[in-house]
């Protein structure tokens, strides 16, 4: 069969429609794997119908490397561990962000169609912007990763005047861009050189922000890697590059603004970085002085707790996923659950490293999703809760957020643990948490702490409800 | 700020709106609290105890001329005519049933709270007081079969021989529904359950009864929780069921309601002649005239040897109880009115702006529609969540409470309301003019594909429930792979040069995010299980 043009756009059309099903499906649990299938399918076809009409379905060099690929693509999927997702993630947007400068380069070296005019105007603009976000998305990605998995230091990187550093650099690519304009064709090495300081930006970008701004800085390059396809959908003149670069350039946007409003915070100042390294490191002039003590406690006392308690929430953090203690914690919560106690979750929007990261690890440890809530849902439950376990979370249920207006986390929405009858805090040792803030929640009476890593404390009270 | 506690006039309605207990915590709230004298004594609470409270015992004339008046049922006429310009009633109002007395009451120039009216959202749950009452309907309804049916609900056997355990069907799994299926197990009868809602099955089954269908695949889950109307294809085929069931089991209880109409009838009078003597069929929708076709609205009727109870007063014959969580509600609804000290109807409130019926004389019923754009977060059944509603439509009551609360929150996530200023648009505007202005056909094509793209991803992904946020970000990572398409262009006939060589590399890329970022979503979302 040929594969005419018009069958090409109606195949782009169906993928299209695969793909805003594949996010639509994502409104619910139930419905989301046939909506991952559709975005499989979806993406099946367009490749198919391209190659078809490029007549280069049976080219081994395009065999070759997409099996390659993809073999490697699955091995990677089967084998990565829920906890190091957001690493994972963060990878992925590193290879459309380079794809996307690649075929920018390649577009640049062969272009399909010659064009004349405010056409090539237009075409040499969207090539020079597509490979701009590509490159910026592909170094960013790639520090995120490895800041994610513990290769670069996830503390802030703060260069002096690192702003203006920014801004110069962005001015210098505008620049080039406009000699680009004027060079046309022999304008590779102008490309190149912007591709490089594009790349810096990525790299300087991220490494200013901190750990506990991932979740913001992924959302952001998952964005980013939209419209990287987008801008190359518009090089291309292809019409399904550009409507998936706008769906994924939209998802990421819209999950950036929901963490972003999640912290408080707004996207600039997540953006520019530097948070918890400067201003939060001395607390404020006139902030709200903390009182009392914090009281340690034992497995044995909280084992104690919970069997006279009748209702318990988990609030976990990323404490928990570092310290991989969500299988144990599933079974205290069915044994819990087996003797009639009332035990939920209590997930903030930007607990952990990624979006949504505590809902997969608890669904990986097998946490019927009806007893994980999210914030809004549960946080006037607390003054209803007898026990309310923090695993590994700090800056999230931290009441300074409510009442200490310069607090550098003021205003931040928390889940309400310190109104509950008795709270118990996991924490590996007496610091600060990521925003460098005190906690008054540690030092409320009600309070008490379980020092020592997360599993192991969990472990212990397990084996204590076991006995 | 003072609050009036009336006392009920319709004969026979025991009930009261507050209790000493609620009284006490009214006054928390920093109002002073008038009792009429003997308004609590049908259900159990005498004027002493409030008294004791801090509540002012007082005349009928006085409580009346309370800043806010609170009682259970609608005003009766001269009642209404004791109310004057400035004061508040909060009460059940059944605006669309009741429009001369909403009319009446904009003729007082009153504020206007109907108790009836609370939105099905899991915020107002604590408001709801059409779902704390339905609960013990539905409770007394297996009691009122009971003690009319010739025999025990459960099995035994013994050495006089084998007793066989009743029968019982259940039409309508809401609130009532769900707290009859749960008596009558507990009396251990044999329970069947019908609803047009496929979503409530499981709640049905939680509580131990058999969820019955009808082979006609169809959903009746309609909005804000209520079912909606059914073909009359499924009518048809519901109609057989409830024949065919009519024939077989002891008792039947319908709670199938309407919001503002006739019930729909559901038990013909066929099918009740064709029913067991001495079966009995409960009919909770009574009140608005029934789901049986013989149904004698207030009165226990016996037919053919088949009795039809239809009790209107079945919450005022569990008065004390009742009586509390209605307190219960109408303090929750005084905290959500502002206290005293703020007391007033915020429009922006969810929940007192839809209750508000009349407001200074000025009707603001139905309240604007809340666009339903909202989706519901991970539980899924939108409907059991917060509504579970019967049959046909709803008695509208949230799960009993030994359902799981399944949240269906007003969302955190939700887009940002639709407050698009003329600014933006006035700036967009000119915007796409000036383009207009410059640019080529061919541009603007892939212009508005895009733009009409990006509408429609802001679109979907607001309806991504967050805990699906991390396989969204992989399964966006997924088709972001589909700039592979972009390298296949590229390499046309071969690797025979620079470009094609760095496209190659290109597919290489995106192939490896397209299978890793699909397979990964794929692993993650198979761990999502209820």
């Amino acid at each position: 069969m040929t594969m005419t043009t018009s069958l090409l756009t109606t195949s782009y059309l169906a993928a299209a429609v695969l793909f805003i099903l594949s996010l639509k499906g994502l409104s619910h649990p139930e419905t989301a794997r046939r909506g991952n299938q559709f975005g499989a399918l979806g993406m099946l076809i367009a490749v198919v119908a391209v190659a078809l009409h490029m007549g280069i379905l049976a080219s081994p060099t395009l065999i070759g490397v997409l099996a390659v690929a993809s073999i490697i693509g699955a091995l990677v999927a089967a084998r990565v561990a829920m906890t190091d997702m957001p690493q994972l993630v963060a990878l992925l947007h590193s290879f459309v962000g380079a794809a996307a400068v690649l075929v920018g380069l390649s577009n640049h070296m062969a272009p399909a169609v010659e064009l004349t005019g405010i056409d090539k105007t237009i075409h040499d603009v969207e090539t020079y912007l597509g490979i701009f976000i590509g490159s910026l998305t592909f170094t960013g990605s790639v520090i995120a990763w490895g800041k994610l998995q513990g290769v670069i230091r996830s503390k802030p990187l703060l260069l002096p005047a690192r702003h203006l550093l920014n801004l110069a650099m962005l001015v210098a690519c505008v620049w080039l861009g406009w000699v680009y304009l004027g060079q046309g064709h022999d304008g590779l090495q102008t490309l190149l050189i912007m591709t490089a300081i594009a790349g810096l930006i990525g790299i300087h970008l991220v490494m200013a922000i901190g750990g506990a701004d991932m979740p913001v800085v992924v959302s952001m390059l998952n964005s980013y890697s939209g419209w990287a396809a987008s801008a190359a959908g518009f090089m291309l003149s292809n019409d399904l590059l550009i409507i998936t670069g706008a769906l994924v350039g939209s998802s990421g946007a819209i999950l950036s603004y929901i963490m972003c409003r999640a912290m408080n915070r707004s996207f600039v100042s997540v953006i520019l970085g530097g948070f918890g390294a400067d201003e939060g490191a001395a607390p404020a002039a006139g902030s709200v002085a903390i009182t009392g003590d914090l009281v340690p406690t034992s497995a044995e006392e909280v084992v104690g707790l919970l069997r006279a308690a009748s209702s318990v929430i988990v609030v976990p953090g990323y404490g928990m996923a570092v310290a991989q203690a969500q299988h144990p914690v599933k079974e205290i919560v069915q044994i819990l659950r087996a003797a009639g106690k009332n035990v939920r979750f209590a997930i903030h929007p930007v607990a952990g490293r990624l979006p949504g990261h505590m809902n997969v690890l608890l669904a990986e440890a097998n946490l019927p999703y009806d007893i994980v809530l999210e914030m809004d849902e549960i946080n006037d439950d607390f003054p209803k809760t007898d026990v309310v376990l923090v695993i590994g979370a700090n800056d999230i249920v931290n009441p300074s957020a409510l009442d200490d207006p310069s607090s550098p986390i003021a205003g931040m929405p928390v889940l309400h643990a310190w109104e509950s009858a008795a709270c118990i805090v996991f924490k590996r040792g007496k610091g600060a948490g990521y925003a460098g803030v005190e906690n008054p929640l540690f030092f409320k009476p009600k309070t008490k702490m379980l020092y020592g890593d997360a599993k192991k404390s969990v472990d212990a009270i397990l084996s204590l409800l076991k006995a | 700020m003072i609050v009036g506690i009336t006392k009920e006039s319709i004969p026979g309605e025991r009930r009261v709106a507050a209790t000493p207990d609620s009284v006490t915590k009214l006054q928390s709230f920093g109002f002073a609290v008038l009792v009429e004298s003997g308004a609590g004594l049908a259900a159990g609470f005498a004027d002493e105890a409030y008294a004791e409270a801090g509540a002012r015992i007082a005349s009928t004339a006085e409580t009346w001329a309370a800043q806010v008046v609170i009682k259970v049922r609608p005003p009766q006429d001269a009642e209404v005519d004791r109310l004057n310009a400035g004061q508040t009633l909060i009460s059940y109002l059944y605006p669309a049933q009741n429009g001369p007395l909403v009319e009446r009451l904009i003729e007082r120039g009153v504020t206007a709270v109907a108790m009836d009216q609370v939105p099905r959202t899991t915020r107002a749950q604590k408001v709801d007081a059409l779902s704390s009452t339905g609960n013990l309907s539905g409770y007394r309804a297996v009691l009122e079969a009971a003690h009319v049916l010739q025999r025990p609900m459960g099995g035994q056997t013994t050495a006089a021989g084998k007793i066989l355990p009743c029968k019982v069907l259940v039409i309508g799994a809401g609130v009532a529904g769900l707290a009859a299926i749960g008596a009558a197990r507990a009396l251990g009868a044999i329970v069947r359950a019908f609803d047009t809602r496929p979503a409530v099955k499981e709640q049905v089954a939680s509580m131990g009864a058999e969820f019955l269908q009808v082979e006609i695949d169809e959903d009746g889950t309609g909005q804000g929780g209520y079912a909606k109307e059914m073909s009359p294809a499924f009518i048809a085929a519901e109609m057989a069921l409830f024949a065919a069931q009519a024939k077989e089991v002891d008792v039947i209880i319908t709670t199938a309601l309407i919001p503002g109409k006739r019930a729909p009838i559901l038990i013909t009078a066929d099918m009740v002649r064709s029913m067991k003597r001495g079966a009995v069929i409960v009919d909770l929708a009574a009140e608005t005239q029934g789901n049986c076709e013989l149904t004698t609205p207030g009165e226990a009727v016996t037919v053919d040897g088949v009795t039809i109870i239809g009790y209107t007063d079945l919450p005022s014959r569990l008065a004390l109880q009742a009586s509390s969580l209605y307190a219960q509600n109408i303090v929750h609804l005084l905290d959500e009115m502002g206290g005293a000290a703020k007391f007033g109807i915020d429009e922006s409130n969810d929940i007192v702006r839809p209750m508000t019926v009349v407001k200074q004389g000025v009707l603001s019923w139905p309240p604007p529609a809340i666009s339903p754009s909202h989706p519901p977060s991970l539980p899924v059944p939108w409907a059991p969540a917060t509504a579970d509603s019967p049959a046909r439509a709803g008695s509208p009551t949230p799960p009993t409470s030994a359902q799981p609360r399944p949240a269906a929150k007003p969302p955190s996530h939700g887009a940002p309301a639709g407050n698009t200023s003329w600014t933006v648009i006035g700036v967009v505007g000119v915007a796409l003019f000036v383009i207009g202005l410059g640019a080529p056909q061919n541009f603007l094509t892939h212009l508005t594909v895009f733009v009409l793209a990006c509408v429609i991803g802001y679109q979907v992904v607001w309806s991504v429930t967050p805990a699906l946020h991390t396989p969204l970000m992989s399964v966006t990572n997924a088709i972001s792979g589909i700039i592979v398409i972009g390298g296949m262009l590229q390499i046309g006939g071969g690797l025979t040069s620079a470009a094609s060589i760095i496209g190659a590399i290109a597919i290489f890329l995106a192939a490896l995010n397209i299978s890793g970022g699909f397979l990964v979503t794929h692993r993650m979302l198979k761990m999502f299980r209820r």
